[in-house]
């Protein structure tokens, strides 16, 4: 068994079921990535490892333990989130907000101590914000803000983080930035669970991937050995060409082009 | 920072250029449909506003007594002389109390946006007790003046304080602006009143808005306002489409934002006024009326202002004649609205999608 | 940001907000010995204290303790409890317009004490008792209606929950001074304005209990609380039980409005301003519990003090309304950062 997995889960919001006997197994030190189309339950079951979704049926377990059982500091000091929409508090300074990643190691009588203060400064030489401290978070620029709320995260010392779609709303460079930093923090030995809406950056970045549809997973292990043509058109109904990416060789989907299969057709009739 | 006024802007139902002429000329006819039902709706509480009351008229009484009354019949003279004024009071401030409420909400992007909320009513009242304080107060057409002008200028400072500073009038800044100006006009007022029992006296019947019991040559001095108030709101539907977009995207479509904020201001503190000189503070209409037609309509400022517009004197009328049978001593209008209104907007709130919040 | 460590034991502080709070500490306490100092029969501050600490002559020390000493108390406790009151509730509706004042809770204890002023005709302790009944049922009220299954209570619903329910006793609270004799709906009138006049230890004494228990309590979830401010998901991810948080401060917070009211009536606007004010001076983000009390003290005893020196005999509710209401709009004419109001 796995640091954390999770056993016949049944996720649902308020009337919807979202997933039925849904298990699924990360890989210890793994950069793990969950892919699936919109709405097939990836971003409820990332909430479900992170407790933020208690399941109508199932267990998550973490080191051999469901994590329903422990308590909410003793989790939150093992296993870390980055949610998809945060809230920055209004002026906020940089330095401010990645210390508060430092809550479940802090109590009445233990507000900062000397290990609070490294793990924020390593956390945000790590992400390379540190120039930024005592900048205002609500005038840095979206893959900056991104960058340090993985400070946060990454503040908080946790073996596993869980990333939900950190790349949203990021351009290119950015989210190239922000997977190589998640990549990077993988190396060191963290494990690393992301739900990411592209492929092929899932294809490039991740040593494990789980393909999701309609709350079940279709498919799980290493991009190389999982993704084809075939996953593909049956994750995402989308017809494509699965090619060796020329830079990583890693897996890397091709869409089929359809105006021309289109051109074709009309050609014959 | 507020997340009231940070609603996500919807883009107006009618400007969707994907949809087909057909579903379009549906969508026309639907819209006639709303209307009409609504006029109905309008034409039968008018009937029963003229019909029931704390006195027995007999049904066949209530045409001839609006039209020919019978100086002998008197039924008839109620009909005319009392039931009539009143409900066409009620059709002027129910009207002007939905449509500002409306172009307010549009204006500040805030569904919580009401006319209380710009310090109208706060710059009316205590325009009102100060008035009450000094001169004679037997003259009701004095106070009316007086709220409107203290409408007037509340509605102002409140533009010029949120327009100042870098950000502009952002909604957010018009509701605190508007929040700390009815502050301190409602401590003044609370203050002027508390000084003699005579004033307080006078005000705290006027404080609680009614239709009945208000001078009736009112009528005749505010509607032009109302109907000049009308006019104007119902022009900038267009403009205040094109700003619930958002200040860029609205530029961007040609529209030019500062002058619909200016103008629709113009328009909400001339119907408020009016409305608060008339019958005094009511609460509820102006904030509940657009909230009920926006989950019928969708955000389309060309159906949302008409159909407040029809609406809101349904509701204020309704609300009136439910506080003429209910007790037998009346109750007040504004205390019937805020019965009824807010029940059924915590409804609203609670079924409410995520848009409307 | 200092620390000071010893051991296993890390204690951090803000200089900056200590000198505030040491600073507003200092200017409700200057004004509670003015306020007790004032009066037909004028006392000087260095005899106040005297006689506070029971040096003075007896005839001074009778003026003080018994008759002024008790206003300037209930002035302020209840200026420490509409200020945290009201950062409490800003910040779990992550809202400056989620004030006490606006969701109804201060509305609806005024209705408890008008029902028992007007219609019951009860004694101080009847009207004290009342007054918190109306408050606690209200926010009953207006927590029921805005829970809904799966996502607890959320913030704007809340908001808008509480602007209804505030209208709807307004409206009854109207009906009920129109219906009332006219001295007794004066008087009643003036109660509703927010008044410290004649206040005894029989208000001040319950509301210093109140403040005893409850101040602590909400201080001590005060970190929990800011954590909320990163949004639901991230706060319970660091650790945060958030809604049980949200739940112990909205009782601590009914618990002060509650209390605060039934001493000296709806004072307007300091649990609105007060938050905003201490967060401005501490230049700190999020919500400032210690601060905002020690504010809205600040802010209360000193407009007593103003009330006290009128010309005309004013309830402290006038004074604050137009003190902070200015203060408001001068904040927002001179402040551009966008968001920052």
């Amino acid at each position: 068994m796995t640091q954390l997995h999770a056993d016949d889960l049944t996720l649902a919001y308020e009337r919807r079921v979202v997933a039925e006997d849904l298990s699924v197994e990360i890989p210890d030190e793994s950069f793990t990535v969950i892919v699936g189309p919109n709405a097939c339950g990836k971003s409820t079951l990332l909430r479900a490892l992170a407790r933020l979704l208690r399941p109508r049926d199932g267990t998550v377990y973490l080191d051999g333990a469901p994590i329903s059982a422990l308590p909410p500091k003793r989790l939150a000091r093992r296993l870390g989130l980055l949610p998809q929409s945060p809230l920055t508090p209004e002026g906020i300074t940089v330095a401010d907000l990645v210390a508060r990643g430092r809550y479940p190691h802090q109590g009445l009588l233990r507000q900062w101590s000397r290990e609070d203060e490294t793990a924020v400064a390593d956390a945000l030489a790590a992400v390379g914000v540190a120039d930024l401290a005592d900048r205002v978070v609500d005038e840095l620029s979206g893959g900056q803000r991104q960058r340090v709320w993985l400070a946060l995260v990454l503040a908080q010392e946790t073996g596993v983080m869980l990333l939900d779609e950190p790349t949203t709303y990021l351009d290119i460079a950015h989210q190239i930035e922000v997977l190589d930093l998640c990549a990077r923090l993988h190396e060191e030995g963290r494990t690393l669970v992301a739900v990411l809406h592209d492929l092929n950056h899932a294809c490039r970045y991740a040593t494990h991937l789980i393909a999701m549809r309609g709350g079940e997973v279709l498919a799980a292990g290493p991009p190389a050995e999982i993704v084809t043509a075939d996953l593909v058109e049956r994750v995402f109904g989308l017809p494509c060409r699965v090619v060796p990416c020329p830079e990583t060789a890693t897996p890397m989907v091709v869409p089929a082009d359809r105006r021309r299969a289109r051109a074709l057709t009309a050609d014959t009739l | 920072m507020l997340p009231l006024a940070s609603r996500r802007p919807e883009p107006p139902a009618g400007a969707d250029g994907a949809r087909g002429a057909g579903a379009l000329r549906s969508g026309r006819r639907a819209r006639l449909g709303w209307i009409a039902l609504l006029t109905v709706l309008l034409l039968l509480t008018v009937v029963a506003s003229l019909a029931i009351g704390a006195e027995h008229v007999a049904f066949g009484r209530v045409l001839p007594g609006v039209f020919s009354p019978d100086p002998g019949s008197r039924d008839e003279l109620i009909v005319h002389e009392l039931r009539l004024p009143r409900t066409l009071l009620g059709v002027a401030v129910g009207a002007a109390l939905g449509l500002a409420g409306a172009v307010m909400q549009a204006l500040t992007r805030n569904p919580l946006a009401e006319p209380g909320l710009l310090g109208v009513n706060g710059g009316a009242a205590l325009a009102v007790v100060v008035v009450i304080g000094t001169v004679r107060a037997d003259d009701a057409l004095v106070y009316v003046w007086a709220a409107f002008v203290g409408a007037a200028g509340a509605a102002a400072l409140v533009y010029a304080i949120g327009a100042r500073g870098r950000g502009g009038a952002s909604p957010a800044r018009l509701v605190l602006a508007g929040a700390a100006v009815n502050a301190v006009f409602s401590a003044l007022t609370a203050g002027l009143m508390l000084l003699s029992p005579r004033s307080f006296n006078g005000f705290r019947f006027w404080q609680v808005g009614s239709l009945g019991g208000r001078e009736m040559s009112i009528l005749p001095r505010v509607l032009p306002f109302v109907l000049a108030g009308t006019v104007l709101a119902l022009l900038l539907a267009r403009p205040l489409n094109a700003l619930a977009m958002g200040d860029e995207a609205g530029r961007a479509l040609g529209s030019r934002p500062g002058r619909t904020r200016a103008l629709g201001a113009v328009a909400v503190v001339v119907l408020c006024g009016s409305a608060t000189a008339a019958a005094g503070p009511i609460a509820f209409l102006g904030l509940a009326v657009p909230f009920i037609v926006r989950t019928l309509a969708g955000p389309d400022q060309r159906l949302v202002l008409p159909y407040s517009l029809l609406l809101a004197p349904v509701l204020l009328l309704g609300a009136d004649i439910v506080g003429r049978v209910v007790t037998p001593g009346e109750l007040e209008t504004g205390i019937v609205t805020a019965f009824l209104g807010a029940p059924l907007f915590a409804v609203m709130v609670r079924r409410g999608r995520t848009r409307d919040l | 940001m200092r620390v000071m460590r010893a051991g296993a034991v890390s204690l951090r502080w803000e200089p900056r907000t200590a000198a505030v709070c040491g600073t507003l500490a200092l200017v409700a306490a200057g004004a509670a010995v003015l306020v007790v100092g004032s009066g037909e029969f004028p006392i000087s501050p260095p005899d106040v204290v005297r006689a506070v600490v029971g040096q003075g002559d007896r005839a001074t020390e009778f003026i003080v303790t018994t008759l002024r000493l008790p206003r300037a108390l209930t002035g302020l406790l209840a200026g420490l409890a509409l200020g945290l009151s009201g950062a409490i509730f800003q910040s779990v509706s992550r809202n400056p317009l989620g004030s006490p004042d606006l969701i109804g809770f201060t509305t609806g204890s005024a209705t408890g004490a008008l029902l028992q002023i007007l219609v019951f005709g009860g004694g101080a302790v009847a009207i004290t008792v009342s007054s918190v009944a109306g408050a606690v049922l209200t926010a009953l009220a207006v927590y029921a209606v805005a829970y809904r299954r799966g996502s607890g209570v959320q913030g704007v619903r809340l908001v808008l929950i509480g602007v209804a329910a505030a209208a709807m006793l307004e409206a009854l609270n109207s009906y009920l001074i129109t219906r009332a004799e006219l001295r007794e709906a004066y008087e009643a009138a003036f109660w509703l304005t927010g008044s410290l006049n004649g206040r005894d230890w029989s208000q001040a004494v319950p509301l210093a209990i109140a403040l005893a228990v409850l101040v602590p309590a909400a201080l001590a979830l005060a970190r929990p609380l800011g954590m909320g401010e990163l949004g639901d998901d991230a706060a319970r991810a660091l650790g945060v039980p958030v809604q049980r948080t949200r739940a112990l401060l909205t009782v601590a917070g009914v618990g002060l409005v509650a209390a605060a009211t039934a001493a000296a009536g709806p004072v307007p606007f300091v649990a609105l301003a007060a938050p905003q004010l201490a967060r401005r001076l501490t230049r700190r983000p999020g919500a400032q519990l210690l601060p905002a009390a020690l504010t809205g003290a600040a802010l209360l005893v000193p407009a007593d003090l103003i009330s006290l020196h009128l010309p005309v005999a004013m309830p402290v509710g006038v004074v604050t309304g137009v003190l902070g209401g200015v203060y408001l709009a001068w904040l927002l004419s001179t402040t551009g950062r966008k968001g920052t109001a």
